[in-house]
């Protein structure tokens, strides 16, 4: 580590590199932060020093350690911080939801493809309302919608398609017809951000269905087969588009 | 080991023997104490944690109308303390109007289960207060011994 450390607040919204040191606010002495905790009380999270360590960053002994490039986030509530990189491969990561390939069955067990470098189980009493007796009716090459149970670098990753309280809350098979096609991760978390333009603009053309999973996978359902295509074309298209080129295509399609 | 019949004193005699290879073999960590610094700091791998996104199913325009239900539970899943509030603000009949009704209730009911004597000096009272009369002149009634 023989690059200096840089204040992690003076580098939020630039570039950084794999081998820079986030230099963290130094909490001042104990006692002085207990008086300002009594004080500020709750705003008080992260200058006590409470830090989300997202992905892409490390603790270290100075600080944080970057170990992916891209460009650094920072969130102030509950003091965030991650590196915002693209990529196309997906690591399963714990709670993710994400779309999964069937591939074979073994015994009470569903192998899925979810693009990992393992493939991934699920019970077949992972779905709401399935009993020993009670199966779910899922074959070989069927879509399903899930999340991590576990997932990491030791383990076979598991999923379920039921949450903590034994709903399935949307997740499970998905139906018949649609098309699945590939993305990077990056885009997925533009379009799964709370006011994506790009859906926005999507959701005036035509009804459609969209299910997006974290590795990368969209699967799109719209009446037609040609509005499916014509979606699926502005999706993969969107990562490179401007703004202002997207709203021409839409625009020349509405006018269709 | 366990033999039998095992003097308490040759017991005691082995279990300090153990004790004492145990303690020579006993490892410890050579190394230094970590500071217990920067345990606020929390590792995490997934984005769900760092960003606000929202759920992955999605429907427009009406095409699946379970999932677009599904949309608008799970997207305002963090507003729902402002959907409790409200809901105690709509109930039907107001706490005072509550506590009225029960007081008078209790009364009435309990008028039920009295026996007929305390029933009658009930009336009594009753009528002392609405006439605002001297108090009445007939005693409660009292078991009369059959004189023989």
């Amino acid at each position: 580590m023989s690059a200096r450390g840089e204040a992690a607040e003076s580098l939020v919204g630039r570039v950084v590199l794999p081998g820079d040191v986030l230099l963290l606010p130094v909490p001042a002495r104990p006692e002085e932060d207990e008086e300002r905790l009594l004080r500020l009380g709750a705003a008080a999270g992260p200058s006590r020093g409470r830090l989300l360590c997202g992905p892409g960053l490390r603790r270290c002994a100075a600080g944080l350690l970057v170990t992916k490039a891209g460009v650094l986030r920072h969130r102030a509530a509950g003091g965030a911080y991650w590196v915002d990189s693209q990529q196309r491969r997906y690591v399963p990561v714990k709670g993710d939801h994400v779309i999964g390939i069937v591939t074979a069955k073994a015994g009470d067990v569903f192998k899925l493809d979810v693009g990992g470098s393992e493939q991934a189980s699920l019970s077949y009493l992972a779905f709401e309302g399935a009993t020993k007796r009670n199966r779910p009716n899922v074959q070989v090459g069927d879509l399903i919608y899930g999340q991590f149970l576990v997932a990491n670098k030791d383990m076979e990753p598991e999923m379920v398609c039921i949450d903590s309280s034994g709903r399935s809350s949307g997740m499970g098979l998905i139906g018949q017809d649609g098309f699945l096609f590939k993305v990077s991760l990056g885009l997925i978390r533009k379009l799964l951000a709370p006011k994506c333009d790009i859906i926005q603009d999507l959701s005036q053309l035509y009804p459609f269905e969209l299910v997006l999973g974290m590795n990368g996978r969209i699967w799109v359902k719209a009446k037609t087969v040609q509005q499916t295509l014509i979606l699926v074309n502005i999706l993969e298209a969107s990562e490179y588009m401007t703004a202002e080129q997207r709203k021409q295509v839409l625009a020349k399609l509405s006018g269709n | 080991f366990m033999q039998r019949g095992l003097d308490s004193q040759t017991k005691k005699q082995l279990e300090e023997e153990e004790k004492k290879i145990i303690s020579d073999e006993h490892w410890y960590l050579d190394l230094p104490d970590l500071k217990e610094k920067e345990s606020f700091i929390i590792e995490e791998r997934s984005f769900m944690a760092c960003e606000d996104l929202l759920y992955g199913r999605m429907s427009f325009k009406g095409f699946n109308p379970e999932i677009e239900k599904l949309m608008i539970q799970m997207n305002s899943k963090g507003k729902e303390e402002e959907i409790k509030v409200d809901d105690k603000m709509e109930a039907d009949v107001s706490d005072e109007e509550m506590a009225r009704r029960y007081e008078t209730l209790v009364g009435t009911i309990g008028k039920k289960f009295l026996r007929k004597r305390d029933q009658r000096v009930l009336q009594d009272e009753d009528e002392d207060r609405n006439s605002n009369a001297t108090p009445s002149k007939t005693a409660k009634k009292q078991f009369l011994k059959p004189k023989d």
